[in-house]
């Protein structure tokens, strides 16, 4: 069955992808499945300076889910490009680089340098991660600042496809998606993680150092269907969906819904073959259930 | 691309489960789940990630890591102490359910055969000892030190003390702490210079086995055991910080530390 997809101008032969900061850098999973399998690899965020992330504990496990505080820790973008891209199966696997800044001029420096890598597929612009006390989610609730945070990308960007990881966490997502789209975003890929707390009522202790976290997995899944089903109708650009993927009939259920291809993020957590073993289960399912072609199925929910 | 190991995760059957001591809820303190071995090759102090192939409710998403406390042809041995909701249930699991386990994974303990080593086990930090022993050319050589809050019925002790000059010590309040101190440092002094302390154990006693090793002047590794989702380096949740101020991943850069590379202080909250 032919599964591959035409996103945004790559070629991806499976619409699964693995989510940024669920993943590593690529290789950590090298043992446990064929990276080149996957529909593309969305490696953990890069900042143009290394971080050191957030204090301990930054992981705490949920109903159906999980709070994470990480804080974007990561070895810089310098360092990523020099020791860990060449290692990656590049020339047979999209790579997509998932970047993070402090302020405008930073992304458009990130983008610049990250866009230039022949190894670098597409540029997915982080403007909603909860964690971090700079930039991050403030860019992704403001219209006006995600817009500016685009261009300042999608100008620096050469020829490569721009993707914009919205948040959740705002009142109206197709606000955002909508600034994000005129202001010159390729494509757009959600939902990020939705802020939220969990808390030890004996210890009376919060159970991140950093209080809040980002809430991700199964228990989110609901919510990201009915982000990804107003943007894709909102916006002209393809759409790649994540939120609580753990099967390969949540993979469907997001395409049904519009989506042109998913993300797989905490359940590479949950048996680090995950990703590997969903490729093979989808075109399982489809035949299972006569769908011919994703493009046939795409957003073709019922009223 | 890496090397591609068929058998790094895997579907596998639980073989035994064998309980021990009584928790306060009415099951079993500590078992030791034994599950088919896919043809792993263990070095003492890895660890492996394990959760029933279904958590059933799925209210619960990560699989947990324990030390692999021991390792034949057919069988990965685990000793799990009963603490939470995700024990509980691995606790509970029947020969023939299926789990998934993934390993082996991480850093494992030097091993000497000419110098003397001094282990330290606290609590279900004493699993890896006995696949250690069992591998070790030298087991003359060896000392184990056991503290325990629990009723030593709640462990098999004659099984991980056997073939090795072993001693137990049950801390039933804080005023055998101090005793319990008294014991590794008395033990410690009595290593050569060159001998070899390795720990695995609760936070608070392995900074405590770090200070007196130092004092010792004996070199000392420690096995940490942060929470973790993933345990292949991917999900930053178990990260400690090195003696050069890098934050660092237990699950691939240890479990197994040299004690002087750890800071154990300050990141680290219990």
């Amino acid at each position: 069955m032919n599964l591959s997809v035409d996103f945004a101008g790559l070629s991806l032969k499976n619409p699964i992808l693995t989510a940024s900061g669920t993943f590593g850098y690529g290789q950590e999973f090298a043992r446990f499945g064929d990276l080149a399998s996957l529909g593309g690899i969305v490696v953990k965020g890069l900042s143009l300076k290394p971080r050191a992330g957030n204090p301990m504990p930054r992981i705490a496990e949920t109903s159906s889910g999980m709070l994470n505080a990480i804080g974007i820790q990561n070895m810089g973008a310098e360092r990523f490009l020099a020791e860990r891209l060449p290692r990656l199966p590049w020339k047979e696997v999209p790579i997509l680089a998932n970047l993070y800044a402090c302020d405008t001029g930073e992304y458009a420096e990130l983008a610049a340098l990250l866009a230039a890598q022949e190894g670098v597929a597409a540029l997915e612009v982080n403007i909603s991660c909860p964690n971090v006390a700079a930039g991050g989610a403030l860019f992704g609730a403001d219209p006006r600042a995600a817009a500016k945070v685009t261009e300042a990308v999608a100008k620096n960007a050469g020829d490569k496809p721009v993707m914009v990881k919205l948040s959740p966490n705002v009142t109206d997502i197709t606000e955002i998606a909508r600034a994000a789209v005129d202001a010159g975003a390729h494509a757009l890929s959600l939902i990020n993680t939705l802020t939220g707390m969990a808390v030890d009522a004996r210890t009376r202790r919060p159970r991140l150092a950093n209080v809040v976290g980002g809430l991700s997995g199964p228990a989110i899944k609901p919510v990201a269907l009915r982000c990804v089903w107003q943007v894709c109708r909102a916006v002209p650009v393809p759409v790649m969906g994540m939120g609580g993927i753990t099967s390969a009939e949540d993979v469907l259920e997001f395409i049904l819904v519009g989506a042109s291809a998913v993300q797989v993020g905490t359940a590479n957590f949950f048996r680090p073959d995950f990703s590997f073993r969903l490729v093979e289960e989808l075109p399982i399912l489809m035949q299972k259930w006569g769908i011919g072609s994703l493009e046939e199925y795409r957003g073709s929910l019922k009223p | 691309m890496g090397f591609m190991q068929d058998n790094a995760c895997q579907d596998i059957k639980v073989l035994t489960v064998e309980r021990f001591g009584k928790a306060p809820g009415g099951g079993p303190a500590v078992v030791e789940l034994a599950v088919e071995n896919p043809g792993w090759a263990v070095r003492p102090g890895q660890f492996a990630m394990l959760r029933p192939r279904d958590w059933g409710a799925a209210d619960l998403m990560w699989a947990r890591p324990f030390s692999i406390y021991r390792a034949d042809a057919q069988a990965v041995r685990f000793l799990v102490a009963v603490v939470g909701r995700g024990t509980d249930r691995l606790a509970g699991l029947a020969p023939g359910d299926s789990a998934t386990m993934w390993g082996p994974l991480g850093t494992f303990f030097a091993k000497e055969a000419e110098h003397p080593t001094l282990m330290i086990g606290g609590g279900i930090g004493i699993a890896p000892f006995t696949a250690y022993i069992e591998s070790h050319p030298r087991s003359d050589l060896l000392r184990l030190v056991f503290g325990h809050t629990l009723p030593i019925a709640a462990y098999p002790w004659p099984a991980l003390a056997a073939g090795v000059a072993a001693e137990e010590f049950h801390e039933q309040g804080r005023e055998d702490l101090a005793r319990f101190i008294a014991l590794l440092e008395a033990r410690m002094a009595e290593l050569p210079a060159e001998g070899l302390v390795l720990a695995c154990g609760p936070l608070p006693m392995l900074k405590t086995v770090k200070d007196l090793a130092l004092k010792a002047g004996v070199r000392c590794q420690l096995s940490l055991e942060n929470r973790m989702a993933c345990g292949v380096g991917a999900c930053l949740g178990c990260v400690c910080r090195t003696a050069q101020d890098e934050l660092v991943q237990v699950c691939t850069r240890g479990p197994v530390f040299w004690a002087q590379d750890v800071d154990l202080g300050g990141e680290v909250r219990k």
